[in-house]
């Protein structure tokens, strides 16, 4: 995974709450086999329908993505995550996500940013205002600052560590090698079939 | 009993980390994995636990045709899921097999779901095998690929929720009305973070099937895992299957069950209660599985900017009486309602009736041992002669990505657990119901209140 440190990036709002993993990609692209090339069908049946915000000139290179409450929710698809990730966003504000979408968006170097109600309301304002404005978001000290706007964030701290430093988490466990193997003798799991 | 569960799994745990947890049953499936397997050979890794690791396809297989009429991308995916699962040594339940189904109807129906264990599996509705009194949740691919690697996963401790039904549920109210009752009591956020516990004499007196389709829906609360303590139920369930324990371990196997179950003076991070006696059969109206009201009700004025989003999708008028809205559509299937019992009480309704001319049904059997006894005793004569489709196992027109879709516009009534947009097919607009309310739909032609039916 590469390292997340620093992201500035056009600001592009979304102004929906409960945006589920169907929409963000319908499961006809669930087909493929990579985890790369999801990009295009971000948001794919909104787009289709036309004048999508997303489309709009002045948000089409942006890197941070701001919405409603539980952002994510519904399937498990990391897919959601990765097409993000392919469409140039690194990172999602929003007042609260879906669990696995949080938990897919850490592990696949996407970074998910928890504001208050009134605070992801001024920035989807201000994105809508000013289409093209800028945020940056420093995952090092915690903080977000666009124009009249600066926020302290809170974050997993494992998942920070993770980010930061590019980390590979399988890497990271297979350290514990010694832990698993002592569990295993203890606790044996089997699964056998009788026929 | 998340607790006990949890802290008997734990391999690892570093002050301020997320605890290292065991992984008993890992279920696969061909949409989520294939890039786990890709990232595994990438860092020339191997599965550390293949017999821990049950495979079989559902998602996009075809359930009319065979395996011939599953479209190129579809059949690609299949076949990397055999040669992932041949190379890595992993039991593969592919089409064709007798054994295939929908991952979490065959995990429980095979004794692979046992009380205690700790179960993932890439998909959302891995919650289902909490009814069993296992904790149960999905993951994403990188996880799984994680669990591939380690037999092990990376997860904060969770909070508790105690959710206790009481009493006896009304005459046409099932398990998936008490499913759609406490997501509306709760919201499609009110679980985040939680586990879920299902408890009181409902939950009690309800069959096996009915209490997966409880934990099932748990997710559309926002909670990862629901579960249901392991009793006398339980047990009769698994005795005797597959893979349970076999009679020499059985009796030692039980004593260690029964201690998962919650002290009687556990505490819950949260508490909430629901008298099963005020529950009716649900409908939704919106686009999240929160947005329901009971069959006999109307479709309600919209309060929030979300709700007229979703009025304007589903293209209903606040006011309109929920059993005057017309369907051209009826699904029973998924990993929610596709059980033999589903089948059963939905047939019940369905005997000696037609569908309505406009109205095109179809049944999808949660999985061919499903699909073999429903047949034994004759349910699919029965739904044919009434103008059923009868199809072969799979997830079908939960989330349409094999053929059976929904067309835009049109409007179904679905015993599956998604009611988002697009959800069953581009414009298509789903009415999640119970298996007999969506039976009745079918032959009213429209919504209908099955306690009035006949
Ligand atoms: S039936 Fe639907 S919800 Fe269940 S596993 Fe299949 S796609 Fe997922």
């Amino acid at each position: 995974m590469k390292p997340f440190t620093r992201v500035t990036g056009i600001l592009a709002p979304l102004d929906r709450e409960n945006v589920d993993t169907d929409q963000i990609i319908p499961k006809q692209f669930l087909k493929r086999i990579e985890r790369t090339g999801f990009g295009p069908f971000l948001f794919y049946d909104w787009r289709r329908d036309g004048d999508f915000i997303l489309d709009k000139p002045a948000y089409r290179d942006a890197a941070v993505l701001v919405t409603g409450a539980n952002f994510g929710c519904g399937s498990s698809r990391e897919h959601a995550p990765w097409s993000l990730l392919d469409a140039g966003f690194r990172v999602v504000i929003a007042p609260s996500f879906g669990d696995i979408f949080k938990s897919n968006s850490f592990r696949c170097g996407l970074l998910p940013v928890e504001l208050p109600d009134p605070a992801v309301r001024k920035l989807i304002n201000l994105g809508l205002q000013e289409p093209g404005t800028k945020v940056s978001v420093d995952l090092v000290d915690q903080r977000l600052a666009a124009t009249g706007f600066e926020a302290a964030f809170e974050i997993d701290a494992f998942f920070r560590e993770c980010l930061v430093n590019g980390w590979d988490e399988v890497a990271l466990t297979l350290r514990h090698e010694a832990d698993i193997a002592r569990y295993e003798a203890r606790q044996a799991s089997t699964l056998v079939a009788r026929s | 009993m998340a607790t006990k569960i949890w802290d008997d799994h734990v391999v690892a745990a570093r002050e301020g980390e997320p605890h290292l947890l065991y992984v008993d049953l890992h279920l696969v499936h061909e949409v989520t994995s294939p890039q786990a397997f890709e990232g595994l050979r990438l860092n020339k890794r191997r599965v550390r636990r293949p017999e821990l690791t049950i495979a079989t396809m559902d998602h996009d297989v075809p359930t009319f045709g065979g395996r011939a009429a599953a479209d190129e991308v579809a059949e690609r995916q299949m076949s990397a899921l055999e040669e992932n699962c041949r190379q890595e040594g992993i039991r593969l339940y592919g089409m064709g097999n007798a054994r295939q189904g929908i991952v979490h109807v065959i995990g429980p129906e095979l004794g692979l779901t046992q009380p205690g264990m700790l179960i993932v599996c890439g998909d959302s509705h891995t919650s289902t095998h909490g009814a069993f009194g296992a904790l149960a949740f999905g993951i994403g691919t990188s996880e799984v690929e994680h669990v591939l690697a380690t037999q092990c996963l990376r997860q904060r401790r969770p909070k508790t929720m105690a959710v206790t039904v009481e009493g006896a549920l009304p005459l046409g109210v099932t398990a998936k009305d008490v499913a759609l009752g406490i997501i509306a009591s709760i919201g499609v956020e009110g679980g985040r973070g939680y586990v879920l516990e299902y408890r009181g004499s409902t939950i009690r007196g309800l069959s096996m099937e009915g209490r997966m389709t409880i934990c099932n829906m748990t997710i559309e609360g926002g909670a990862r895992a629901g579960m249901i303590a392991p009793d006398e139920t339980t047990f009769a369930y698994l005795k005797g299957r597959e893979y349970a324990p076999a009679s020499d371990r059985w009796d030692r196997s039980v004593d260690r069950w029964r201690a998962f179950a919650s002290d009687r003076d556990a505490i819950f991070d949260r508490e909430i209660r629901i008298d099963a006696g005020r529950l009716e059969p649900y409908v939704t109206w919106g686009t999240n599985p929160g947005q329901s009201v009971p069959v006999s009700g109307s479709v309600p004025a919209p309060s929030t900017e979300t709700d007229e989003r979703a009025l304007t999708y589903m293209a209903l008028q606040p006011g309109t009486a929920i059993e005057a809205i017309a369907i051209d559509r009826v699904f029973i299937g998924s990993c929610t309602n596709a059980r033999l019992e589903d089948l059963r009480v939905a047939a019940s309704v369905v005997r000696g009736h037609r569908v309505h001319p406009k109205v095109r049904a179809m049944v999808v059997p949660g999985s061919a041992s499903v699909k073999r006894q429903a047949e034994a005793e004759g349910l699919d004569a029965l739904f044919r002669q009434a103008g059923f489709e009868w199809r072969d196992a799979g997830c079908s027109m939960c989330l349409g990505m094999n053929p059976d879709i929904l067309g835009p516009g049109e409007r179904c009534a679905s015993t599956s657990n998604r009611n988002f947009e697009g959800r069953q097919g581009r414009g298509g607009r789903t009415h999640l119901v119970s298996p007999p309310m969506a039976a009745a739909a079918a032959i009213a032609g429209h919504l209908v209140d099955v306690r009035e039916f006949n």
